[in-house]
C-alpha cells in the first residue's frame, strides 16, 4: 500500500481539518476551557460534534455500529488535533478503550459501545503505575472475589480520568509484576465503591487523575476479552494509543512549525526580516527534514498495524520515539525563534511546548521506545 | 487473484529461477558492484549471467518503456520487483550513473533519436557513464563553471577542467556541461555527451582520505563534439543539469535501499556490545534510520504520483546523507580497535575504516548539506531572500 492518503482518507483529513480549526481552535477550546478553570478539561457540545461526524466510531467495527476504519483514520483527526491543540477524550476513549472493548464479549461492547459512539460516556484508560511508562510491570491486583474479582492497587497518568465515567483498567489476576502473562483487562465504573481519584492539572492544561483502588467489586462480565490473557489485548491498545500520541504529535510539531515559519516572514530585526538569516534558515529547513521524516514513520506504523503486520510493533515505537524527537525539537525551535514573545502566555506557541511535553511522556517517551527498538532487534 | 498478485507471483518464480545464488548476498566490497561499460572485468560467471539475464528482460530498469531497454512497469509494479529482490537479498544486477542520473535526464529531454539509442546501450550495460559538473573553481557554485565550447559549426571544441568526476578513469562516456555562451551566465550553458576516448580527454585519480580514487581531475585539450551530442537545448544544460540533480540527490540519499528493517545495533551485537551508552546511541540512531526507511519508501510512491514537492529530494539527500555519516561513525565506535586496522586481510583491507572515510563525502558531493538546506528554506519554505 502506498506510503499517502487513499482518496477517501484525504476527504476525511479535509473534513477533520476544517471543523478542528473552525470549532477546535486554540481561542476556543483550550483557552476558553483553561481560563474558566473548567473541571473536565474539555468542552461536551464539542465532544458532541466529534460524535455526530461519527470521529467516535473510526475504530469500532461496522457490525457494533461504528465506521470500522483504521489507525491511520484516527491519526488523521489526531494530526488536526495536535495541530489545534484541541482538548478532548479522542486518544484515550475513541482510540485506546474503543480498542480495548473491541476485543470484549458482545455482552460486554452492548453495554458500553454505545455510549462510547454517540459521545454520552467519555473512556479512560488506567495502565501506568509510576511516573514512567512500564506496562511491562503491572502490580495492581485483581483477586478473585464472590461472583467476580476484587481489585487493589495504584495507577497514575490516568489522562482524563475525572471526567471519565468508565475506566479500562490493566490488572494482574496471576503472577508476579513482571510477568508477561497473568494480566486481565477490566471495564470499571468511575462510580465503583473502593474506587478513588485525586485529579490533577498537568502542565499543558489537561486533568489527569491518579486512581486507588481499594477493594473494588466488580463483577465477572467485567472482564474485557479472556482473564489471564489480557497481554495481548493490552499490546494493541498500547499500540493504537502510541501511534495515536505520535500522530498527534506530528500535528502538534506541524502547528508549531507554521507558526514559526510565519514568524520569520514577519518579524523585522536590523531592518530586515529574521527569516532572511541563513542562521535561522538552515534550522528551519532541518526541522522541515525531521519533521517529514517523522511523518513518513507514522503512516508507516499506522499501515502496518491496520494490516495486522508483525513489524508493526518496531515500527510502532520508531513512530513514537521518531515523532516525540521531532515535536520536541519543533517546539522548542519555535520558542527561541520566537524570541522574546515566544515566553508569553499571551501567545500560542508556548502551548504546543507544553502539550508536545505531556504528549511526549503519554504512553513512553523517545527513552523507552529506542530501547524497545533496541530489545525487538535482539540488542 | 489480482493482476498484482500475479505479476508478483511470476517475478518471484522468475527470480528464483534466474537469479544465481552468488548473486543473493550483500555485496561486501566495490569488486561485487557491477558497473558494466567497455572496460568491465566481470569478478565472476555469476555477476555477468545475472546481467545477461535481466538486460534481456529489461529488468536492469524495470520502469524505463520496454524500446528504451526498460520492462515497462508501472509503478505498482516497480514497487513489486523492488520488494521481491529484497525478499531474497539480490543484487542489482547492473548500477550506473547511466540509470540513476543520465537516464531520466534523457527520458525527459533526450531526442526520439538519442533515447533509442542511449538509453538501449545504459540497459544493456554496454556503455559506463560519468559525470562532468564540478570544477576546481566552481563547487556548490556549480553555475559559475568555466568549461568552454567554442562553435565550430557542426561541432564545439571542448577546452576545460572538470574534477570530482566518479570514475572518470573507467568511463566509456561523460555527460558534461559546457559554458556554450560567456555572457549569460545561467542561460549560458549546454548540456553535452562524448566519448572519453576522444582526442584531448585525460584524467587523473585523485587520491583520497579513505586511501582510494573513486574521482578523478578530467582535462579537456580541445576536445572536438558533433552538434548532434547535445541534450536539450543549446544554452538550456542548466535546465537539464537541475532534473539530474534531483534524481543525484535521491540516489545519494539512499531511498529505497531496503525495507528489510535491520539495525546497526543488531549488527554491533554481534561483536558484543557491553557499553549501555554505546547501546543507547545505537538505539537512538536505529530510531532515526528505520523512520528514514519509512520516509524512503514514502518519497518514491509519491514521486511516481507527482505528488512529492519538487524539491523534496535535496530535503532527501540532506537526511540520507548526515544519517549515514552518523552510521559509519557508530559501526567505527562498535567496531573498537579492529576497525581500525586499514591493511590486514582480518578487516578486508581495512573496508570499515575506508567506508567510514568515504561517507564523509556524502554530505558534499551532488550538493553540500548547506546547499540543500539554502534549498529547502528558499523552494519548500519560501524564507524571504534564501
Amino acid at each position: 500500500m502506498p506510503l499517502y492518503h487513499t482518496e477517501d482518507q484525504a476527504m476525511l483529513a479535509d473534513t477533520a481539518r476544517q471543523f478542528m480549526a473552525d470549532e477546535g481552535n486554540i481561542a476556543k477550546q483550550l483557552r476558553h476551557w483553561r481560563d474558566t478553570n473548567c473541571k473536565d478539561g474539555f468542552g461536551h457540545a464539542l465532544w458532541k460534534q466529534f460524535a455526530e461526524l461519527g470521529f467516535t466510531g473510526i475504530l469500532v467495527a461496522e457490525a457494533d455500529g461504528g465506521l470500522g476504519m483504521g489507525n491511520v483514520e484516527a491519526g488523521i483527526v489526531l494530526e488536526e488535533i495536535g495541530r489545534n491543540l484541541t482538548p478532548s477524550p479522542f486518544l484515550t476513549s475513541s482510540v485506546m478503550a474503543a480498542t480495548a472493548l473491541g476485543a470484549g464479549s458482545d455482552d460486554l461492547k452492548g453495554r458500553y459501545l454505545p455510549g462510547l459512539l454517540s459521545g454520552d460516556s467519555v473512556f479512560a484508560v488506567a495502565i501506568d503505575e509510576g511516573a514512567k511508562h512500564r506496562p511491562e510491570r503491572i502490580a495492581t491486583r485483581a483477586e478473585r472475589s464472590g461472583n467476580g474479582f476484587k481489585l487493589s492497587g495504584a495507577k497514575s497518568f490516568v489522562v482524563q480520568g475525572g471526567s471519565a465515567d468508565m475506566l479500562v483498567v490493566a490488572a494482574r489476576t496471576a503472577g508476579s509484576d513482571d510477568d508477561n502473562d497473568g494480566i486481565t483487562l477490566f471495564a470499571v465504573p468511575k462510580d465503583a465503591a473502593g474506587l478513588s481519584l485525586d485529579v490533577v492539572r498537568l502542565v499543558d492544561s489537561a486533568q489527569s487523575a491518579h486512581v486507588k483502588l481499594d477493594g473494588v467489586q466488580l463483577d465477572a462480565d467485567a472482564v474485557i476479552g479472556e482473564v489471564d490473557g489480557g497481554r495481548e489485548v493490552l499490546n494493541r491498545v498500547l499500540n493504537a494509543g502510541r501511534v495515536g500520541a505520535a500522530a498527534e504529535s506530528v500535528g502538534v510539531a506541524a502547528g508549531a512549525f507554521d507558526m514559526t515559519t510565519t514568524y520569520l516572514k514577519q518579524r523585522k530585526q536590523f531592518g530586515q526580516l529574521i527569516g532572511e538569516f541563513q542562521a535561522l534558515q538552515h534550522r528551519a529547513a532541518h526541522l522541515y527534514s525531521e519533521l517529514e521524516i517523522a511523518r513518513a514513520c507514522v503512516i508507516k506504523a499506522q499501515q502496518l498495524l491496520d494490516a495486522g503486520s508483525e513489524k508493526a510493533d518496531l515500527m510502532v515505537s520508531v513512530a513514537k520515539a521518531k515523532a516525540g524527537k521531532a515535536a520536541g525539537l519543533a517546539v522548542k525551535e519555535g520558542v527561541q525563534m520566537h524570541g522574546g514573545i515566544g515566553m508569553t502566555d499571551e501567545y500560542d506557541i508556548g502551548l504546543y511546548m507544553k502539550r508536545d511535553r505531556a504528549l511526549a511522556e503519554f504512553m513512553g517517551d523517545m527513552y523507552y521506545h529506542a530501547d524497545r527498538v533496541a530489545r525487538l532487534s535482539g540488542y | 487473484m489480482s493482476d498484482l498478485d500475479a505479476f508478483r507471483a511470476e517475478i518471484r518464480a522468475w527470480l528464483e529461477e534466474n537469479c544465481p545464488a552468488e548473486m543473493r548476498e550483500p555485496a561486501r566490497d566495490e569488486d561485487d558492484v557491477c558497473w558494466g561499460g567497455r572496460k568491465f572485468k566481470f569478478k565472476n560467471e555469476a555477476q555477468k549471467l545475472w546481467l545477461e539475464r535481466c538486460a534481456a528482460k529489461g529488468y536492469t530498469v524495470p520502469d524505463w518503456p520496454k524500446p528504451y531497454g526498460g520492462a515497462g512497469m508501472s509503478p505498482a509494479e516497480a514497487k513489486i520487483w523492488r520488494e521481491e529482490m529484497n525478499r531474497i537479498n539480490a543484487r542489482p544486477p547492473l548500477s550506473s550513473f547511466g540509470i540513476w542520473m543520465l537516464g531520466p535526464a534523457l527520458l525527459k529531454f533526450g531526442t526520439e533519436e538519442q533515447k533509442v539509442h542511449y538509453l538501449n546501450q545504459i540497459a544493456r550495460g554496454e556503455i559506463r557513464w560519468c559525470q562532468g559538473y564540478s570544477e576546481p573553481g566552481s563547487g556548490s557554485d556549480l553555475v559559475s563553471l568555466q568549461t568552454y565550447g567554442e562553435d565550430k559549426g557542426d561541432h564545439w571544441v571542448v577546452n576545460g577542467q572538470k574534477i570530482w568526476t566518479s570514475y572518470a578513469n573507467k568511463a566509456d562516456w561523460i555527460f558534461c556541461l559546457v559554458r556554450t555562451d560567456k555572457t549569460n551566465k545561467y542561460q549560458g550553458i549546454s548540456f553535452l555527451l562524448f566519448d572519453m576516448e576522444s582526442p584531448g580527454v585525460s584524467t587523473k585519480p585523485i587520491l583520497l582520505i579513505s586511501g582510494n580514487s573513486p574521482f578523478c581531475e578530467t582535462f579537456f585539450d580541445n576536445v572536438k563534439v558533433p552538434k548532434h551530442q547535445i541534450v536539450g537545448e543549446l544554452n538550456r544544460g542548466w535546465d537539464v543539469a537541475k532534473y539530474l540533480l534531483g534524481h543525484e540527490r535521491e540516489m545519494i540519499s539512499g531511498a529505497g535501499g531496503n525495507d528489510r528493517l535491520n539495525t546497526i545495533g543488531a549488527f554491533a551485537k554481534r561483536n558484543g556490545l557491553e557499553d549501555p551508552l554505546l547501546r543507547a546511541e545505537l538505539a537512538m540512531f536505529d530510531v532515526d534510520a528505520l523512520a528514514f526507511t519509512a520516509m524512503g519508501e514514502k518519497f518514491l510512491d509519491e514521486i511516481k504520483v507527482g505528488k512529492a514537492h519538487p524539491a523534496q529530494p535535496n530535503m532527501m539527500k540532506y537526511a540520507g546523507t548526515e544519517l549515514n555519516k552518523r552510521r559509519h561513525e557508530l559501526l567505527m565506535a562498535a567496531g573498537g580497535s579492529a576497525a581500525l586496522e586499514w591493511e590486514s586481510p582480518a578487516s578486508n583491507n581495512g573496508s570499515k575504516a575506508r567506508t567510514w572515510l568515504r561517507t564523509k563525502a556524502n554530505s558534499i558531493e551532488g550538493g553540500t548539506s548547506e546547499v540543500m538546506l539554502n534549498v529547502i528554506s528558499k523552494r519548500i519554505l519560501d524564507l524571504p531572500g534564501a
